[in-house]
């Protein structure tokens, strides 16, 4: 696929149809995958890599990119297309900017998760069916995807693109996915025990906003949080509002519009599940106000901006959740 | 940092009896900001007004805070007595220390408590108030009509009267609309032509009333006040100036077998036609679908015959475009097609007839000459059954509307009782759900109907009707009160069709920015206090584009929206409420979340060149507030991710300073 | 935890203007009793509340917040409270989601014709917050305490 992917990039650079190429391209450990740009067929042939590593959506950078002069390739994973939607239709990106080629994916895993499954020294990485061959300084090591891939990834949406001008491989399929499972098991616990729950995991958050400036959906030109006629942001003042609710108003501005591309909870270097804040919000959205996908389309209202006469009451929360 | 003045009212005995108004007005001394703090027995009293502009003037206020009754009772009272002390009446902020604490606490130590309290709040506000001047903007003293029947022709001599001008636009060649096409009104049964041509002639003989028919609106901008609207007139082929309207060339015209729509097809016209006699502007009309010489260059009888020489076969669409200060809107409605009723066999026989077929049918200038007969072998019938609600109230999906389209009950009851009474010896049943009959002399006149003139009215539904060889139409029919099955051999059907909003509604709604419900009905501003008024300022409702409404509903409501337009266009500048949204272009990402929850489309976007912090400069789209259009609900300050959407008088910040200071203690 | 007897809730109601507000103008007009501890705040409409304002609240150290509007389809604005409701049913689900007890946050329609109703309701609300006692766990939603 890399090289396919390369070969398609060189032929729209030289083709002029486009001038720049994002993708990915390898840091100091083969694991350690940045999005980047690629302005020659010289620095697509050093740099360009697509593994099983390249989890980073490239969407968000379309932002910026599709505001530059001249035409990007972007190579888009199913779950990126999502996102590239969702900001299309917030006109965030402009769209006659970019030329999407849709890449497929198999699920993407990372250095730390490796690592957690006791592999070191990790060189290289390929599939082999429902397994990935990693390539250490001690040999190789098959490991099956079923244990070496993250949650989101294991409780995957969609292989298929929503948006492409192109799309390499084949055209994949919407799955029947199992993420709201986990939700499910939270939402059966009781009160205390959720409570006690999400404190072992938000306490040990350190507000590093890794998950704030990868995220998608949180593409604010000025964040909230740094606004000051908000009434919230008041670091000076040493306010402790914007640190003890960060992350329920993150995830409440982002309701309606998260993809759950799950990119959140891969950059948290605590590894708290953030997704799951955001998958309770797309649970109850399908559940109340009927399914919605955001990103699925670039037309549709979101939830939040949307109503309907009969909606259910806010006291429907009263007759639901765990025991008391 | 604000200098405050604050002013604790006793109201007689009404708070100072379960509040110690002393301690208040000295605990709240200590706020910040506060350089002045007093009270009095009655702050609304001129002598109180008076304590608090001395106090302005002395002390150099920058912000008053009052304690006293609701701002629902003295708001406006107190923003007059700053102004004229010379403070921006907007640097007001009051403390409601009546209804809502002495009136309903009976522990006095409990009820100064929250009084201090609630100052606090008031004064964490006014800290972050800025003053406001409310914008104004300026008023086009002409109104625009759209839809020339019975509503707009009302709305548009109402407004007339009052010595405006007003546009109709009208997209049939004629104005006059669907009651033209009707035959006799309830429940008086006077003639409709009778009551209407005389209404069409005022509005062509009206100086200040412009027609533009066979015309459609292409584009609307602007906003209360001053909107900008592009209507296009479609090419008639034929010089409305010159045309004399004498009918010379109608009757020249080999093209002799197109359906006449205002028969409903029930007759023919040319392709060169006048609508009906007293059509205004009484201008003919090329139809271009139609005409040969249009078609392929041979023919040009109707320009050798036309001695004004009015016929321009080279005639153009034009664009107008003029400005106004109100619209009202005045669509109307049509029959629902009744095609797909297969169980009433309505696209199987003739004589199976919808209800505005049969006012043709009985219409003196309609095809059959006033005389009642049979579409297909132009005999009397002698037993005609009426179906009520077909395609009204219906609960299946896809097929009919939900709602009761309310005008059917009574022309049923009309066409029924003309029926018997020319023509005593034809049996009439009407088959009905309810009989809805709620109005001055409804009841009375549906009563006359089976009473009087012998109608048999059964309650039940029609299942089903069959074409027989020899004619007759066979109806299966239940009667649910007798519980028994009918079978009855009619020579006519009527079906009471279902009415449903002129399609050219939806597309008007989108370029008015004004709200439809599901049925594509406009929506009013509020279903009791704001009648005739859609949600979006400067647009008006008038007649059944609103909803189903007969002819004296259509007349009393048109009236009413032109007296609101009057009322609008007798301002010389409108004057806004100043607490209304505002975006910080900075932050605002242009995602357009803001517009799509703001009722009234006050907001819009435009790419702006911005000088970045880098120095590069870069084109963002941004959200802009329509000042005048904007009504201050605040849906949009939550829609926004990034907080951009502000609200002045009710700001995140100025919220958040009285949450804090209601929680501190 | 102190004592249920003396303990007294901070609860801060928002109130829209058009309905709410007038409803509990009307209470004091008809001197209906409800607890001191209730103190309210004007908004134009229900929809202006930003749920920041209601997690402020909390972690301000209120002890319960509710939200008041017109009925819907009666909204001053034609359609805010129906985009309230939907931002609040998401939002104390979300609570809930998070063990905070929801009994702490309430969505109550009452009109300007409502006095009754309003005193009601609050003297209702008071006392379910009043059984919870104080509010700990939303002061802090990072849970660092």
């Amino acid at each position: 696929m890399q090289e396919m992917m390369i070969a398609k990039a060189k032929e729209l650079l030289g083709s002029g149809a486009v001038n720049r190429v994002l993708g990915w391209k390898t840091g100091e450990f083969v694991y350690d995958i940045t999005p980047a740009v690629f302005t020659s067929v010289e620095e697509l042939e050093k740099d360009f890599v697509y593994n099983d590593f390249c989890g980073n959506n490239l969407s968000k950078y379309l932002i910026k990119e599709s505001r530059k002069e001249g035409k990007i390739l972007a190579f888009l994973k199913p779950c990126d297309t999502y996102s590239f939607n969702q900001l299309l239709k917030e006109h965030r990106i402009l769209r006659d900017n970019v030329y999407v080629v849709g890449v497929p994916c198999e699920g993407k895993t990372d250095g730390e998760t490796l690592k957690a499954k006791g592999v070191k020294g990790i060189l290289g990485i390929r599939t082999e069916g429902d397994s990935f061959v990693v390539d250490t300084l001690y040999g190789e090591k098959t490991l099956a995807k079923a244990d070496a891939l993250p949650e989101r990834c294991l409780s995957c949406k969609s292989k298929k693109h929503m948006v492409y001008d192109e799309l390499l491989g084949p055209e994949g399929e919407v799955l029947d996915s199992h993420r709201f499972d986990m939700v499910e098991k939270i939402e059966k616990m009781t009160p205390d025990e959720r409570f006690e729950f999400w404190r072992g995991e938000l306490s040990r958050c350190i507000r590093c906003n890794a998950c704030r400036n990868v995220c998608p959906a949180c593409s604010c030109e000025k964040c909230v949080f740094d606004n000051d006629a908000s009434g919230i942001a008041q670091k000076a003042a040493a306010d402790s509002f914007e640190e003890n609710m960060f992350h329920i108003i993150r995830a409440f501005h982002v309701a309606g519009r998260c993809t759950d591309c799950g990119e959140c909870s891969r950059v948290c270097p605590q590894n708290i599940p953030l997704h799951l804040l955001n998958r309770k919000f797309i649970k109850d959205i399908d559940t109340f106000y009927g399914e919605y996908q955001a990103g699925e389309d670039t037309t549709t209202r979101a939830p939040l901006t949307n109503y309907d006469p009969g909606d259910v009451e806010p006291s429907i929360v009263y007759g639901k959740g765990g025991k008391k | 940092m604000q200098r405050i003045g604050v002013f604790v009212c006793w109201c007689g005995s009404n708070i100072a009896a379960t509040v110690d108004v002393n301690a208040v007005s000295e605990a709240l001394a200590h706020e910040p900001g506060v350089v002045f703090s007093t009270n009095y027995q009655y702050m609304c009293s001129e002598s109180g007004q008076n304590l608090i502009k001395d106090a302005i003037k002395e002390h150099q206020l920058t912000g008053v805070v009052i304690c006293s009754c609701s701002p629902r009772m003295h708001e406006a009272t107190f923003r007059k007595t700053v102004a004229a002390a010379g403070l921006n009446s907007y640097m007001l902020e009051i403390a409601n220390i009546r209804e809502q604490c002495s009136w309903i606490h009976k522990d006095k130590a409990e009820a100064t408590e929250k009084a201090i309290i609630l100052g606090r709040a008031a004064i964490a506000k006014v800290q972050l108030n800025a003053p406001l001047t409310p914008g104004t903007s300026p008023v086009t003293k002409r109104a625009l009509v759209i839809g020339g029947g019975i509503a707009g022709i009302q709305t548009a001599l109402d407004i007339a009267d009052a010595g405006f001008e007003v546009d109709i636009v009208e997209k049939q060649p004629t104005i006059g609309g669907k009651m033209t096409q009707i035959d006799k009104t309830f429940p008086t049964l006077d003639c409709a032509a009778c009551i209407l041509t005389p209404k069409m002639v005022d509005c062509a003989q009206n100086e200040k009333i412009n027609i533009f028919a066979y015309s459609e609106v292409e584009e609307v901008k602007g906003f209360v006040g001053s909107f900008t609207v592009k209507i296009k007139k479609k090419a008639r082929y034929v010089d409305p100036v010159k045309c004399t309207g004498c009918g010379e060339c109608t009757e020249k015209c080999p093209m002799k077998k197109i359906p006449n729509e205002f028969n409903l097809g029930l007759d023919t016209r040319r392709a060169i036609y006048i609508p009906f006699a007293q059509a205004v502007p009484k201008v003919a009309t090329i139809d271009p679908d139609h005409c040969n010489m249009l078609k392929n260059g041979k023919c040009g009888l109707c320009a050798k015959v036309c001695s004004a020489g009015a016929i321009d076969y080279k005639q153009k669409d034009e664009i107008v475009e003029r400005e106004y200060g109100a619209i009202v809107v005045a669509t109307g409605y049509n029959p629902i097609k009744l095609d797909d009723y297969d169980e009433y066999a309505y696209a199987q026989s003739k004589d199976v007839v919808s209800s505005l077929e049969f006012e043709r049918l009985t219409n003196a200038a309609g095809p059959t000459g006033g005389t009642l007969l049979r579409p297909s072998d132009g005999k009397h019938p002698h037993t005609i059954v009426f179906v009520q609600c077909v395609g009204s109230r219906c609960s299946n999906e896809g097929k009919g509307k939900s709602y009761c389209s309310k005008i059917c009950c009574m022309y049923t009851a009309k066409h029924a009782m003309l029926t018997r009474e020319k023509y005593p010896d034809t049996d009439v049943y009407v088959f009905y759900i309810d009989v809805r009959s709620p109005g001055k002399n409804y009841d009375e006149f549906y009563r006359r109907a089976v009473e009087e003139y012998g109608v048999h009215y059964i309650k039940g539904m029609v299942g089903k009707v069959v074409p027989r060889s020899d004619g007759k139409l066979l109806v299966q029919a239940s009667d649910l009160l007798a519980n028994e099955q009918l079978h009855i051999e009619a020579d006519m059907v009527v079906l009471a069709a279902a009415i449903e909003p002129d399609k050219s509604a939806r597309p008007l709604a989108t370029m008015l920015t004004a709200s439809m419900d599901t049925n594509d009905f406009f929506t009013e501003a509020h279903a009791k206090l704001r009648p005739v008024e859609s949600p979006t300022a400067g647009i008006f409702l008038s007649g059944a584009c609103q909803g189903p409404k007969d002819i004296p509903d259509t007349v009393a409501q048109a009236g009413a929206a032109a007296s609101k337009v009057i009322g609008l266009l007798a301002k010389d500048k409108l004057t806004g409420n100043p607490c209304i949204a505002h975006p910080d272009e900075w932050m605002c990402n242009g995602c357009s979340s803001c517009e799509k929850v703001c009722p009234y489309g006050a907001i819009s976007y435009v790419d702006k060149e911005f000088r970045m912090p880098d120095r590069t400069t870069a084109i963002r789209r941004v959200a802009v507030v329509n000042e005048a259009v904007c009504q201050g609900c605040g849906a949009c300050t939550v829609a926004c991710p990034s907080g951009a959407m502000d609200l002045k008088g009710f700001s995140n910040s100025q919220i958040m300073a009285e949450v804090d200071a209601l929680c501190k203690m | 935890m102190q004592d249920v007897k003396t303990f007294k809730p901070k609860i801060v109601a928002f109130c829209c203007n058009w309905c709410s507000y007038a409803g509990a103008d009307l209470a004091g007009t008809n001197r209906l009793n409800y607890p001191a501890d209730v103190k309210i705040i004007r908004v134009p409409c229900s929809c202006r509340v930003n749920p920041m304002f209601i997690l402020r609240a909390f972690q301000r150290g209120a002890d319960g917040v509710i939200l008041c509007g017109c009925h819907p389809g009666d909204c001053h604005y034609t359609t805010g409270n129906y985009y309230a409701r939907r931002r609040m049913t998401l939002l104390f689900s979300m609570l809930d989601y998070l063990g905070i007890e929801k009994e702490r946050t309430r969505v109550e329609w009452v009109s300007a014709a409502e006095g009754a109703k309003f005193a009601q309701t609050m003297n209702e609300f008071v006392e379910a917050v009043t059984k919870l006692g104080e509010n700990k766990r939303l002061e802090d939603l990072r849970c660092k305490k």
